[in-house]
């Protein structure tokens, strides 16, 4: 479900820039729900460098495996089909890394992160990078880049869209955007100030911060 | 006790089987009268026994015990030799020293459920003060009955709370009940390959069963013991019937497919011509050997009583509501006995009080029997799971695995 596997048995590699900065916005010791796990590197990250009490949901049977095998509560589930069952606000943070673009319903997945986590996290590829607009532009065909190397009838990406399109769901949704961070094809964070159009013109991946109106949040 | 009619079976067997019922070669521990068990049926047994084994030493914390819940047909030997059939073991490859539940690191217990046969009041035990066995005035009794004596054990062993509890099939349904029931007392469970209710097929399979032992005449209407024979036709037909549950169908047919057994053509008889008849009737006939019929029978009413669901007002997961226990749910792909999805609902149950659950989903195409067997998917499983649970828990770290 998500991409780059990062872990080798338990070799640890350089952890993802995406995990990083997810990474900084969780508190110590919080609860976490990781939705679209993968191979568990950033359960992994959380729970070594901040202490969380962390779960996993994983598409993947393997990864699960691989998850549960590495000492990991990770669960074999569908972001779509199975977030409904937790309660509200059960975790401290529900974190959807480099996933939501992946779902059948995005809006759906997002509601229910902001219901289930007092803060959601979302990181993902943004569409409206100024490589993707200029191949769309010259080549006429859907760009396959580093950041989204399938092609178009092999990605799992159904659902992409630009750090725009993703601050204006936030808002459709109501959900307060605490932080908003998006980073270049190097890993370097983008500077705070920048507007968000020029963000998301130079940033290929971001992270959003995120509170919903919740009843109790 | 000897039979009198020794051209029934095996004599010997016959009397090794009551001595098991009566003096196990197990440690044993009998509750006074004045503590009967406070039975689902409402009933109180009085002067009631369990039968154990134990592995490992117990730590002066107290913190490894680790306790196994047999299934349906198993016992308490779980990792020696069995004092009837001189068989290992039912599960030798999991429990052992450096093994993954590792009798080195952890103190393990078994007990033979209540209900059993081999050293636990059961049905062919006798009435309290008497000579005669329980026969069919045995109460019926259930999961959550059997889990209450064995709690009893664990308090008569001195430990207020075990690091895990850990079975496959109706041994998974002990796990649910412990952590429903037990909560304080259960830092992890590990469900397997089970239900936390009994289906309609399940039921429909263990009446099959129960009707073929009762279709034996020799059954006497539950009361077999004095006339001193055993129901063996029937209880070896149920055994059949519910081996082939235990199995897949690509199981079934890679390894017998439509071979025949020792010989070349068919006999045009009705003689085990095929290697899965032959199969079949050697699972049954030393099935047998080593059970008593009037306990298969209490026992998968037991099983087919178990509905955690409307135990729990129709909500699974009131049964966990609070529960602090670190839970990892197995199932495996081709068991259809206890589907995927009956481990799914588990699961939703407990994500629904936002418990600590792993669910993994095994591939395998051995069946319900996967988790018996040697499944190095399943094995990393329960080791990772373990070995996690075991640092939260401040135990010492595994050398293997």
């Amino acid at each position: 479900m998500s991409s780059g596997d990062l872990f080798v048995g338990d070799a640890v590699a350089t952890p993802r820039v995406d995990h990083v900065l997810i990474a900084e916005m969780v508190e110590t010791g919080s609860r976490v729900l990781d939705v679209g796990c993968g191979d568990g590197a950033l359960l992994q990250l959380l729970n070594d460098s901040k202490a969380v009490d962390g779960r996993g949901v994983e598409l993947s049977r393997e990864k699960v495996n691989a998850c549960v095998a590495r000492g990991l509560s990770v669960i074999q589930g569908d972001a779509d089909r199975d977030l409904r069952d937790y309660p509200d606000q059960a975790f401290d943070y529900a974190i959807l890394s480099l996933t939501i673009q992946a779902t059948r319903n995005p809006k759906t997945v997002l509601e229910n992160l902001l219901r289930i986590g007092r803060r959601a996290i979302v990181s993902f590829p943004n569409f409206g990078h100024w490589e993707i607009r200029a191949a769309l532009l010259t080549s006429g065909r859907m760009p396959v880049t580093h950041n989204l190397p399938e092609t178009w009838y092999d990605s799992p990406n159904a659902h992409l869209c630009t750090i725009r399109d993703f601050a204006d769901l936030c808002e459709e949704l109501g959900a307060t955007v605490e932080q908003a961070v998006a980073f270049n094809a190097s890993g370097k964070r983008l500077p705070i100030k920048w507007s968000l159009s020029l963000q998301n013109l130079l940033g290929e991946k971001a992270v959003f911060l995120l509170k919903g109106h919740g009843k109790t949040g | 006790m000897t039979s009198a009619r020794p051209e029934i079976g095996s004599s010997t067997i016959d009397s090794v089987r009551y001595a098991e019922v009566h003096k196990p070669r197990s440690e044993l521990v009998r509750f006074p009268e004045n503590a009967p068990l406070k039975l689902a049926c409402g009933l109180d047994l009085k002067l009631f026994q369990i039968a154990y084994q134990t592995y490992g030493t117990l730590n002066a914390q107290k913190s490894n015990a680790v306790l196994i819940c047999h299934a349906l047909t198993a016992d308490q030997h779980i990792a020696n030799v069995h004092p009837v059939t001189r068989k290992p073991g039912w599960w030798e490859n999991m429990v052992g020293p450096g093994r993954l539940i590792d009798t080195d690191r952890f103190f393990v217990i078994c007990s033979n459920i209540l209900g059993g046969c081999m050293g636990s009041t059961g049905p062919a035990s006798f009435k309290p003060g008497t000579q005669t066995p329980y026969g069919l005035d045995f109460p019926v009794i259930t999961i959550s009955d059997m889990v209450d004596a064995q709690a009893r054990l664990i308090d008569h062993l001195g430990i207020d709370n075990l690091f895990a509890v850990i079975g496959g099939s109706m041994g998974g349904m002990q796990v649910l009940e412990w952590a429903a029931r037990y909560k304080d007392r259960v830092f992890a469970a590990m469900p397997i390959a089970t239900a936390a209710w009994h289906s309609s097929q399940n039921i429909a399979f263990h009446e099959v069963g129960r009707q073929a032992v009762m279709a034996d005449p020799d059954w006497c209407g539950g009361d077999y013991y004095a006339h001193d024979v055993v129901p063996k036709r029937g209880l070896a037909v149920a055994r059949m019937a519910a081996h082939i549950t235990y199995l897949s169908e690509e199981a079934l047919q890679r390894k017998f497919g439509r071979s025949l057994q020792d010989r070349s053509a068919l006999t045009f008889s009705f003689n085990a011509d095929f290697q899965i008849e032959s199969y079949l009737r050697y699972q049954g006939s030393s099935f047998v050997d080593r059970f008593d019929a009037n306990s298969y029978l209490y026992i998968t009413r037991a099983m087919d009583y178990f509905d955690m669901k409307s135990q729990y007002g129709g909500h699974l997961a009131e049964a966990f509501r609070g529960t602090k226990t670190r839970f990892c749910v197995v199932s495996f792909t081709s068991d259809w006995l206890y589907p995927t999805r009956e481990s799914r609902a588990i699961v939703h149950a407990l994500n629904a009080i936002a418990a600590n659950v792993s669910f993994v989903e095994i591939e395998s195409d051995k069946g319900h029997d996967a988790f018996l067997l040697d499944e190095p998917d399943f094995f990393k499983t329960v080791s990772g799971f373990l070995n996690a649970a075991a640092l939260r828990r401040g135990l010492p770290a595994s050398g293997a695995a």
